[in-house]
């Protein structure tokens, strides 16, 4: 009997939140703990001539500086990648060394070339202002669409160019073909922006070489504790496994930047084994510009061939992809495997063909950012749909009825096989879309948006329905794409004596709220109040093993690893049940709470069995004592949530300010363990993509200064530029993970961003506006009305 | 040369040397060990450090620590007395007002002063009076909610 699973549960962890209690990185003190402040590239791209910081060294409480060539001294490895990708060719993938710290050349504002450790922060500062470093500038490259030219400045003098690798999907030959026979062909050309994820919590790392027992701590804002080990201890520091801790403690945002591993971790660890002393950095804002992952940065040409009916023949495009200056952790994965093959959509496509290269530029490192790929899928082709219904005259909502994939539940039904790789779950795409038009009450916009024209007022409708692939993924298959490492989950699962439950999870919240959502599925599954449960993440001392949070992962392949301890100790439980009922094992049932023989009042409390367990007087013979279990979950498939966004804006007619007025999603993530947590996930998901339409967007100049660095520069939506949101689910079950869950961490950033610009363009359309550049600014959207009004 | 200062914090008076220098964040995060209230940003902006200065918010990476010498301050440490919470972090609970929680303590202050400036907001009022906390995780939409909710709270009791 469910008592907690699918109801809006408050959140667990949310008491210490409120209360000034958490803990996060920044807040830990350790005894004799130093402090550190990196001197960072200025420019672009400069040789190091020389290095001299005999001046900080003299100030008082200046503990140590440390450059590049210190840390190749010590023979340390760069920070690697965990994706290969290897060209169309066959050659293997250009995988430059990114070093802790620099020794010949910078490659970006905000490579790191120095650290300075001190006895406080405000010592370490004043002395990384007296380190003199003699750069020679050199020529940068810094947009995607400039990287690949003959005369580019090279990112890596050891590569022929600036090609990290080249990448396609599909069927050339039939999509050539299909674009033949087209009634109609919509194209489009343009920029998807370079995104700064702007977690609030700022990235920090403490470093804490133990002498005495020759062992290393590492405490980061991580969303992947473990992955974090593994690289840093195996790759980089060539340190023992076992003699290395990385605990998350509580993470203050991530959506993707705190996934990879940074150099700060890897020099606070090794630091502070050369000096003996624990060692903390924590970014200032204006250092996370630069140094956090970007996002996005696809150069894109895309076309969409359609019959005369308004059918999908084929689609085929383009994307030159930024990588930045160095291949982070997921990189290229993003621009491939988390994107070409999600160009299908939840349309029936016949034939697509897509080409990917994949450039470095003298820019801060581009990896995933919510949503990692599927947002720039989504982009396209749901620019394209309500770009081609303008054009074709047919209403942009029929036209997605039109190619919608009919429903498949994936059990009765085999998973829809797609043209590029991927084989969906389950999918009913329709009802999201009707349930998404009721409610913004489709039937009567188009009248009420004719009169607001009449009265010089421009409101706009704008579309997107879309599916995304979570819960990644099975290892096989991503081994097969080029993952180097698995991406299961583990989880121990163990019941305490008294019965008080006690769970180990690999997936580790940096805002989620799995204690909360982890803790339901507990209680349920053994009938005890939540109460009774504590869900423990973080920390690789405690965890055996863990693949960590993103890609809409943690109930999907994290709850799925949950419930099969759980079924491990049920199993057990039901044999020291039996034994004390004096019954057949076959003759149980469990539920609320006990073990009761079939067709009697007999019964035994799970905790009774839990205390026989760990006090195994009266036990089955040949059974060990204990009820603890741990599990790895290796997911059989991908998950696949989906939806329908509508939006509705107006806009300024003076002055090109956009406004979103409604902003209804119908979202379709599986069965819900908690739908207030789910709500509040797509919440969070839609304003991130409402971001990147209207405000956000980080740029570099032709010298590869980043113009958007700071807060006074960079436009975060606050609170006064976004509208309530209005949310509803359909729920089409997982059909191969025991949770039925598929996701809801991305879909919202997923869907959003078209949905804006569609909406504004079709507020625009009538003055003869069809396409415009992210962010949608109200400069930008000024312009276009002028331009359309041929001013 | 340093500067004594005396501040009460959450009802209790510290008296301190502080470097001429040091920001009131810095104080409190680094001096008094009081890490509830957070740093976000370097310009400003964010508003994870707002606290209640002398009865009004203020983002404490503006303040020198000797500039609230003899200042009466709120930090959230301070919001819940004798164990009961006060209605704005019932709001953030009850309504999901939060997520990762690292801009929830500089948001709940920002509820406060919206409050004490009009007990009974409307939406409009609330998202404008918000204006100068940066949140990432909840798109404002379940603070707004919180906020709300407090105010009917405190209107009940």
């Amino acid at each position: 009997m469910s008592t907690v699973v699918g109801k809006p549960i408050r959140r667990v962890e949310d008491k210490r939140f409120i209360t000034g209690q958490g803990r996060y990185t920044d807040d830990i003190k350790l005894h004799g703990m130093t402090y550190a402040v990196i001197i960072r590239s200025p420019y672009a791209h400069a040789r190091i001539k020389s290095i001299d910081a005999s001046a900080a060294l003299k100030i008082k409480g200046v503990v140590a500086v440390f450059t590049g060539k210190d840390i190749e001294a010590d023979g340390m490895g760069g920070i690697p990648t965990g994706w290969q990708v290897n060209l169309i060719n066959g050659e293997t993938m250009r995988e430059p060394k990114h070093p802790i710290l620099c020794t010949d050349k910078v490659r970006h504002v905000g490579d790191g070339v120095a650290v300075v450790i001190a006895e406080d922060l405000a010592i370490a500062e004043d002395a990384a202002e007296l380190v003199q470093v003699n750069y020679e500038p050199l020529p940068a490259v810094a947009q995607v669409r400039d990287a690949l030219a003959a005369n580019a400045p090279k990112v890596h003098d050891e590569l022929p160019d600036n090609l990290a690798f080249d990448w396609n999907i599909g069927d050339k030959e039939k999509t050539d073909a299909a674009f033949a026979t087209a009634h109609h062909v919509t194209t489009l050309e343009f920029y998807n922006q370079r995104l700064v994820p702007n977690a609030i919590e700022p990235r920090s790392a403490i470093g804490h070489y133990e002498e005495g027992r020759d062992f290393y701590t590492l405490y980061t804002s991580t969303q992947n504790p473990h992955l974090i080990r593994l690289l840093m201890s195996a790759f980089v520091l060539q340190l023992p496994e076992h003699k290395v801790r990385v605990v998350g403690s509580d993470v203050g945002g991530g959506f993707g930047s705190k996934i990879f591993h940074y150099a700060e971790e890897a020099l606070v660890t090794w630091a502070s084994k050369k000096i003996k002393r624990p060692i903390k950095w924590t970014a200032a804002r204006s250092e996370s510009f630069v140094t956090d992952a970007h996002g996005r940065d696809h150069q894109t040409t895309v076309s969409m061939a359609f019959d005369k009916d308004g059918k999908i023949l084929g689609l085929r495009g383009h994307t030159i992809a930024g990588m930045g200056a160095y291949l982070s952790t997921f990189a290229p994965a993003v621009p491939t495997y988390l994107h070409g093959t999600l160009l299908q959509g939840l349309y029936t496509t016949p034939a697509i063909y897509y080409k990917v290269d994949a450039v470095f530029t003298h820019t801060t490192a581009v990896d995933a950012y919510r949503g990692a790929g599927r947002p720039e899928a989504t982009y396209l082709l749901e620019r394209l749909m309500d770009t081609a219904a303008r054009e074709m005259k047919i209403d942009p909502a029929e036209l997605r009825f039109k190619n919608f994939i009919p429903p498949f539940d994936g059990v009765t039904q085999p998973g829809y096989q797609t043209q590029v790789a991927l084989q969906y779950d389950s999918g009913n795409y329709a009802p999201t879309l009707h349930k998404a038009l009721e409610i913004i009450d489709y039937k009567n916009f188009r009248k009420r948006q004719e009169e607001a024209r009449k009265n010089g007022k421009f409101i706009g409708i704008g579309f997107s329905t879309f599916v995304e692939a979570c819960g990644i993924a099975p290892s096989a298959v991503v081994g097969s794409l080029g993952a180097r490492a698995g991406l299961y989950e583990s989880a121990i699962v163990r019941v305490q004596p008294t019965g008080k439950v006690s769970v180990y999870t690999g997936s580790h919240s940096h805002g989620q709220g799995h204690e909360t959502t982890f803790a339901q599925i507990v209680a349920d599954s053994f009938g005890i109040p939540m109460e009774d449960v504590e869900i423990v993440h973080g920390d690789t001392e405690q965890i055996p093993f863990g693949m960590g949070t993103y890609g809409s992962r943690s109930l999907a392949v994290g709850g799925s690893a949950i419930m099969k301890s759980i079924d491990k100790i049920k199993e057990k439980g039901a044999k020291i049940a039996a034994h004390l009922l004096e019954a057949n094992e076959a003759d149980l049932v469990f539920a609320e709470g006990k073990w009761t023989v079939k067709g009697t009042d007999k019964s035994i409390p799970f905790q009774q069995v839990a205390l026989t367990a760990y006090v195994p007087h009266n036990y089955p013979a040949g059974l060990e004592p204990g009820l603890d279990f741990s599990s790895f979950y290796d997911p059989l498939n991908f998950t696949f949530p989906f939806g329908a966004h509508i939006a509705e804006v107006e806009v300024e007619a003076e002055t090109g300010e956009v406004k979103v007025t409604r902003y209804v999603s119908v979202d379709d993530v599986g069965t819900i363990i908690n739908p207030m947590i789910v709500e509040g996930q797509l919440h969070g998901g839609i304003a991130q993509g409402i971001g990147q339409a209207l405000y956000e967007g980080a740029f570099y100049d032709e010298s590869g200064q980043l113009l958007q660095g700071t807060y006074m520069d960079y436009t975060m939506p606050r609170a006064d530029n976004l509208p309530m949101f209005e949310h509803s689910t359909t729920v089409t079950p997982c059909p191969h993970n025991p949770l039925g869950a598929k996701g809801a961490g991305e879909a919202g950033t997923i869907a959003s961003t078209p949905t804006i610009v569609n909406a504004i363009v079709d507020a625009l359309s009538h003055l003869g506006v069809s396409n415009l550049e992210m962010p949608c600014t109200p400069a930008r959207v000024w312009s276009a009305i002028q331009t359309a009004k041929g001013n | 040369m340093n500067v004594p200062i005396t501040v009460t914090i959450n009802g209790t008076a510290y008296t301190r040397d502080v470097e001429p220098r040091q920001l009131l964040v810095h104080f409190l995060r680094e001096t008094l060990n009081l890490t509830g209230t957070h740093i976000g940003c370097d310009t400003s902006s964010c508003g994870a450090c707002t606290i209640m200065l002398n009865g009004q918010t203020v983002k404490s990476c503006t303040l020198l620590a000797a500039q609230a010498d003899g200042a009466e301050i709120m930090t959230v440490e301070g919001l819940a007395t004798d164990g009961k919470l006060h209605p704005i972090q019932e709001g953030f609970w009850q309504e999901h007002g939060l997520q990762c929680g690292f801009c929830t303590p500089g948001m709940m202050m920002a509820g406060v002063q919206i409050l004490k400036n009009n007990p009974n907001p409307t939406e409009e009022e609330i998202r404008h009076g918000l204006e100068g906390n940066f949140c990432r995780c909840t798109g404002y939409h379940n603070i707004v909610k919180s906020i709300q909710y407090a105010a009917k709270k405190s209107a009940a009791m």
